[in-house]
């Protein structure tokens, strides 16, 4: 039995029967998620077709959706891999108070910016060092890292906040926050690129398929020579450095950084990142789920009240939907599988 | 005789606890040793010795094809082909059939991208020339969950030949089986002995064993209770042994 020899490679074609079935099995999280989006999206259109039909809502969506998704693209390498991070909404605010001092010292908007995306990178590092090499769990460790940074921000800012409006004449100004072409937010492309850099490494490198195989049975990867280790701490590290682009990012577009900047996006990043079928058990989920899935939750805000309900019933049809759809998600893989 | 693998006096302290006691082993060519014991026997503790996961005690020696291997580490004893099948932790189950075989070991080119076409097809071949998967709902991208417990056996022992295991160690690969399940495992194990390799099958149950070894060790206690070619004892005769075995720690009539 040659088991490395070259005379078996008359294959069976991949298509042929079955091709759709293999197809939905394969897609079955991405498609689960595309149809809850047309759902949603038809039923908002129904509740306010002018609204709907109009550009300027979709204009609202592709300006505030990044301010998370930006993070629950990265966050979902980190729920793959098994772990967690909720130190992210801190993490925000820690990149733009390195910023803030950068910045105020040297007057030089392209230097602060880079000491705040170093910034997030070092306190996402130190998530995974704490997590991998001190063998903390990740809820205990970022829930731990998530106060620590919040007070850092506090002590180093005084709990002042920072007017950007220098900001504008910096090129960075209409290179991150601009409107291209007169309407498309330059976030949302940036949301794109980001989307398909993290998708590339997740699906075409070795980063990625080390990543799937740590949170699906980290003892068999160890055992396998896949460093499951630093596969975690990088998770960490670029998860860290998205919530300081992600703060930097909505300081720039708000022209003002709050110290409590940050607060408020935990729910929905990780809510995105759920939606989109990412499993919490790890080993499972998708780019593309949470894309799409961060744009659902980044709609409902705007659909319920534009749907003539009031901001109060926004909390009840979150859950609603969360709950809904990814039980539905559930039943129709477990169908599929 | 050329021994593949040999350990000469091997012991293995944890605190207190002796879990190995001037154990010599050896593993032959092109030879399944059979390695038998009850719970707490040292079993365990030996295969991680050969897997270079725990340190033998000073004094004992490893030696892989006559070579004394010194500080042998995890990565090391891979690379000198010496790969285990864990009963349960061998497979990512929410993995596809392609990414359990390539795991840790992904075909990529340069800049770490993965060759996707060429793991598929690699695995395709398996397939079909070593895993007897005809099934046309089974496919490389199948994912490894929904397998059967011998067919689950069969991608893990099937990976170690791929990459040219020396020496296969099978931790209790019959462990929770159906019967038909556990023929299909020990075909794959037969098939370790048709590729020229050799391989050390552990478990509690002597019905799985002995068919299948050309050589059982007995450990007890931490120590080689004893060691016999399979044409020397009947079946029936190494079960009677056995249980005199946990009574005095020594099995008879052995060489």
């Amino acid at each position: 039995m040659d088991l490395n020899s070259e005379a078996g490679r008359q294959l069976p074609s991949a298509a042929g029967p079955g091709g759709l079935g293999r197809f939905l099995r394969k897609f079955s999280l991405q498609i689960g998620i595309f149809l809850v989006a047309v759902v949603i999206w038809l039923l908002f259109l129904l509740g306010s077709p002018r609204t709907f039909l109009a550009r300027d809502i979709y204009v609202a969506f592709m300006s505030s959706t990044p301010y998370f998704a930006l993070m629950a693209i990265p966050l979902t390498l980190v729920i793959i891999a098994g772990e967690i991070d909720l130190s992210f909404p801190s993490i925000m605010a820690f990149g733009m108070t390195a910023f803030d001092v950068v910045f105020v010292s040297t007057g030089s908007v392209g230097l602060g910016f880079l000491a705040c995306i170093l910034a997030g990178l070092i306190a996402g590092l130190l998530n995974g060092i704490i997590v991998v090499r001190i063998g903390i769990p990740s809820l205990v460790a970022t829930i731990g890292t998530q106060f620590f940074w919040r007070g850092v921000v506090m002590v180093v800012t005084n709990g002042q906040g920072l007017g950007m409006t220098a900001v504008r004449g910096s090129l960075l100004y209409p290179a991150l926050v601009g409107r291209i072409g007169g309407f498309v937010p330059a976030q949302f492309v940036w949301t794109i690129g980001v989307a398909v850099v993290v998708w590339f490494f997740l699906n075409r490198h070795r980063f990625g398929a080390h990543v799937y195989l740590t949170g699906d049975n980290v003892e068999s990867a160890r055992l396998m020579g896949v460093n499951v280790g630093l596969t975690k701490i990088l998770t960490f590290t670029i998860v860290g450095a998205a919530a300081a682009f992600a703060g930097f990012i909505v300081s720039e577009d708000v022209l003002f950084f709050w110290p409590t900047l940050g607060e408020g996006y935990m729910l929905n990043t990780l809510a995105s990142v759920f939606l989109g079928g990412t499993s919490v058990f790890g080993g499972a989920g998708t780019i593309f789920g949470t894309f799409v899935a961060s744009f659902i939750i980044g709609a409902i805000n705007a659909g319920i009240v534009a749907a003539g309900l009031t901001g109060f019933w926004t909390s009840l049809i979150y859950g609603l939907i969360i709950v809904v759809s990814v039980s539905i998600q559930t039943v129709v893989s477990k169908r599929i599988s | 005789m050329e021994y593949l693998l040999q350990m000469k006096n091997v012991s293995k302290t944890f605190g207190e606890v002796v879990a190995l006691r001037k154990v010599n082993f050896e593993v032959g060519a092109n030879e399944i040793v059979g390695l038998l014991g009850d719970n707490g026997a040292g079993k365990s503790t030996l295969v991680k010795i050969i897997t270079g996961y725990h340190r033998p005690d000073p004094g004992g020696e490893l030696y892989l094809k006559g070579k004394k291997i010194e500080n042998l580490s995890v990565a090391r004893a891979r690379e000198l082909g010496i790969e285990v099948v864990y009963q349960e932790r061998a497979l990512a189950d929410k993995q596809s059939l392609w990414r359990n075989i390539f795991m840790g070991r992904e075909l990529s080119g340069p800049l770490g991208r993965l060759d996707l076409a060429g793991m598929r097809s690699e695995t395709q071949r398996l397939m079909t020339t070593v895993m007897g998967f005809t099934s046309a709902a089974v496919n490389p991208d199948s994912v490894v969950g929904t397998f059967s417990g011998g067919e689950r056996q069969g991608v893990a022992i099937t990976r170690a030949l791929y990459f040219n295991a020396e020496l296969i160690i099978l931790d209790e690969p019959t462990m929770g089986l159906s019967l038909s399940e556990t023929k299909k495992c020990l075909d794959f194990v037969n098939g370790i002995r048709e590729a020229g390799k050799s391989a050390i099958f552990i478990d509690h149950n002597i019905f799985h064993v002995y068919p299948i070894a050309d050589r059982i060790v007995v450990l007890d206690r931490g120590a080689v209770a004893g060691q016999f070619l399979k044409n020397e004892l009947t079946l029936q005769e190494l079960i009677d042994r056995l249980y005199r075995v946990a009574q005095t720690g020594k099995l008879e009539g052995n060489n």
